[in-house]
């Protein structure tokens, strides 16, 4: 079977001012088009780098990434990205964030009344069409997310690269949001590849879920395959004896043979260090989303 | 500010209130109108108070009423210069028109009236020279900026310039200036007043940098997230600056503008008063060497009305910047 992604025999070093840090050996992974691919670990397990290298942010130390048969050298909206804090132009609205994207991918390919259409569409798929004028600042968290999937998925991209991207809100604006996210993907069979902590998650969305080893030098440590069939129902699943057990297989590997082994309250430290900002940023607005979203 | 503020809020609420907030907010913009005109008060006390325990060789240092006596005086001297001039030019229009009368193929030449310029011209031409410089120095600073934000090598080769020239007064640079443009701005018929270009450079040079600097810092502080989507896009050069570094930059290059603003009139008026050049500089200048007994009145009338522009001048800046920032609030 002829794979739309490939990620192969890739390592990243990055030079620290303490000497080299290996954060990934020998990465492999195919991907399919249309799959659903997730990728979990814990803090610093290189996830992140893995969808950056993707992206094109950044460059493999050694090995290569394929993708539609050329190797990926730099970003481009083939690839899109959602990024955890949705990283919208805050002076621009809801509407002028997609249009920047469309206007720019689109250049010469679609007439100025297509590419309005096209925004239209994209915006309206992510239940947005409601708030076209309004600048970030003025929604909520959840909202916000829901414009940088729009802005992502405008682009037409082969692969959708996906950063945790509903980390930064409360559970219940989550799974909208998932729910939201499966249907799109129904649709459109887009090939995703997501970065998550969460384990519900992963199961509820995946068609793999790519589990990474604890770095440094970290890799993919097993693969688990969600033959969970589709359209799939939280509720449903909630009660269903493989979902358990596909969850379990993750816990197992998160907390059994990947335990953490560095110790605890360091990590935690840095973990809520880094994680302080964003959480009070999003705090206030994705409160007020729990009503306007559900 | 607090005031205005409160004003504005108090004029949205009134039609929804009832006796009660009525009287709130009655004596909410008592408290945010009572305590400036309460320093107002005490301010003027306290200089008419001090004011006559001075001594000058000019007599006793003029009280307020003094001082509003001189700026009703400034005021009337301005307007009987208008009628003078309007009197002049009517004149010469008669003269001409009489003698065309009789002599129809006669070219006239009209004569421009040459009377000494008022208070009132003296702050038109203080305005226009702060404003000419303040824009040549922000058509220099903001693109310089931006380029020394994007790039780390031209920052660097730039900030050792910068720091070295930043904290150089006008005063000494005013007489290179005088020199330079003396000896390069030569024209037969130039289409500025030499003077007004010194005044203008030496503002500029001095009130460069705040913007300068101030835009650099907006430029290279561009969140990595939008960088990122800028990079995903494949952004130009030129849009990636455009649509990405400018409206980041926005809110920290205004407050640079701002200050450049405020340094330019202090700058200014000092340049006026040593170069002799026109303007309230200069008026403040000839005001000290007149040495009459009115003089210390007209100069604290100046004093007022440079302290008042400038205040307007920050307004103005202030309004631009909302205007334009993008960000909530100020």
């Amino acid at each position: 079977m002829k794979h739309l992604l490939e990620i192969s025999a890739v390592d990243m070093r990055f030079t620290t001012p303490k000497g080299t840090f290996e954060a990934l050996k020998d990465v492999n992974l195919k991907i399919s088009e249309g799959e659903f691919v997730s990728l979990i670990g814990h803090s610093g397990c290189g996830k992140s780098t893995v969808l950056n290298l993707v992206g094109g942010l950044l460059q493999a130390s050694s090995g290569g990434i394929i993708l539609d048969g050329k190797e990926v050298s730099e970003p481009g909206p083939e690839r899109a990205i959602v990024f955890q804090n949705h990283s919208l132009l805050p002076w621009l609205t809801v509407w002028q964030n997609v249009e920047l994207a469309v206007k720019t991918v689109f250049k010469g390919k679609k007439s100025r009344a297509e590419m309005r259409e096209w925004i239209a569409h994209n915006l309206a798929l992510v239940n947005m069409s409601h708030a076209l004028d309004k600048r970030p600042d003025e929604i909520s968290g959840g909202m916000k997310q829901r414009v940088g999937i729009a802005r992502a998925l405008a682009m037409q991209p082969r692969v959708l690269l996906m950063d945790e991207p509903f980390g930064a809100l409360d559970a219940l604006t989550r799974a909208h949001l998932q729910d939201t996210l499966m249907e799109i993907q129904r649709d459109l069979n887009n090939t995703v590849i997501m970065i998550t902590h969460d384990v519900d998650e992963a199961v509820l969305l995946s068609d793999r879920i790519v589990m990474m080893t604890n770095g440094p030098s970290a890799t993919v440590g097993e693969i688990l395959p969600i033959d969970l069939p589709r359209p799939r129902d939280r509720l449903e699943l909630a009660d269903d004896a493989h979902y358990n057990h596909l969850r379990h297989e993750v816990l197992r590997f998160l907390y059994e043979k990947q335990r953490k082994v560095e110790n605890i309250p360091a990590a935690e430290k840095k973990a809520a260090a880094k994680k302080k900002p964003d959480a009070e940023v999003s705090e206030a607005p994705t409160r007020r989303a729990v009503g306007s979203d559900l | 500010m607090n005031t205005t503020s409160l004003v504005s809020q108090i004029s949205a609420r009134l039609p929804d209130t009832d006796r009660d907030s009525l009287l709130r907010y009655s004596r909410q913009l008592l408290r945010g109108l009572g305590a400036p005109l309460l320093g107002l008060a005490l301010f003027l006390l306290l200089w008419q108070f001090a004011a006559q325990k001075v001594d000058t060789s000019l007599g006793k240092f003029p009280g307020p009423l003094a001082v509003a006596e001189q700026a009703v005086n400034l005021y009337d001297e301005h307007a009987a210069e208008r009628e003078k001039a309007a009197a002049f030019y009517q004149r010469q229009e008669d003269r001409i028109a009489e003698r065309l009368a009789q002599q129809p193929e006669w070219q006239p030449t009209r004569r421009s009236y040459t009377g000494a310029p008022t208070f009132l011209d003296q702050i038109g031409t203080s305005l226009i020279t702060v404003l000419a410089g303040f824009v040549l120095a922000s058509l220099v600073a903001i693109p310089l900026g931006i380029v020394m934000g994007l790039s780390r090598f031209v920052s660097n080769a730039v900030n050792p310039l910068v720091q070295l020239f930043r904290p150089v007064s006008p005063l000494a640079w005013l007489p290179l200036v005088t020199l330079v443009v003396s000896a390069v701005y030569t024209s037969e018929d130039p289409m500025f007043a030499r003077s007004f270009v010194v005044s203008m450079i030496t503002v500029t040079l001095c009130c460069l940098w705040p913007t300068l600097i101030n835009t650099a810092v907006g430029v290279t502080t561009v969140s990595q997230d939008l960088n990122n989507v800028s990079q995903v896009l494949r952004l130009g050069w030129f849009t990636h600056v455009r649509k990405i570094v400018l409206p980041s930059a926005i809110p920290m290059m205004f407050t640079g503008l701002r200050v450049s603003l405020g340094i330019a009139w202090m700058v200014l008026i000092a340049a006026e008063m040593l170069a002799q050049n026109p303007g309230l500089g200069k008026f403040v200048w000839d005001e000290f060497q007149n040495g009459s007994s009115q003089s210390l009145s007209r100069i604290m009338v100046a004093v007022l009305a440079i302290g008042l522009i400038g205040f307007a001048l920050d307004r103005l800046m202030l309004m631009a910047q909302r205007r334009v920032d993008w960000q909530k609030g100020d």
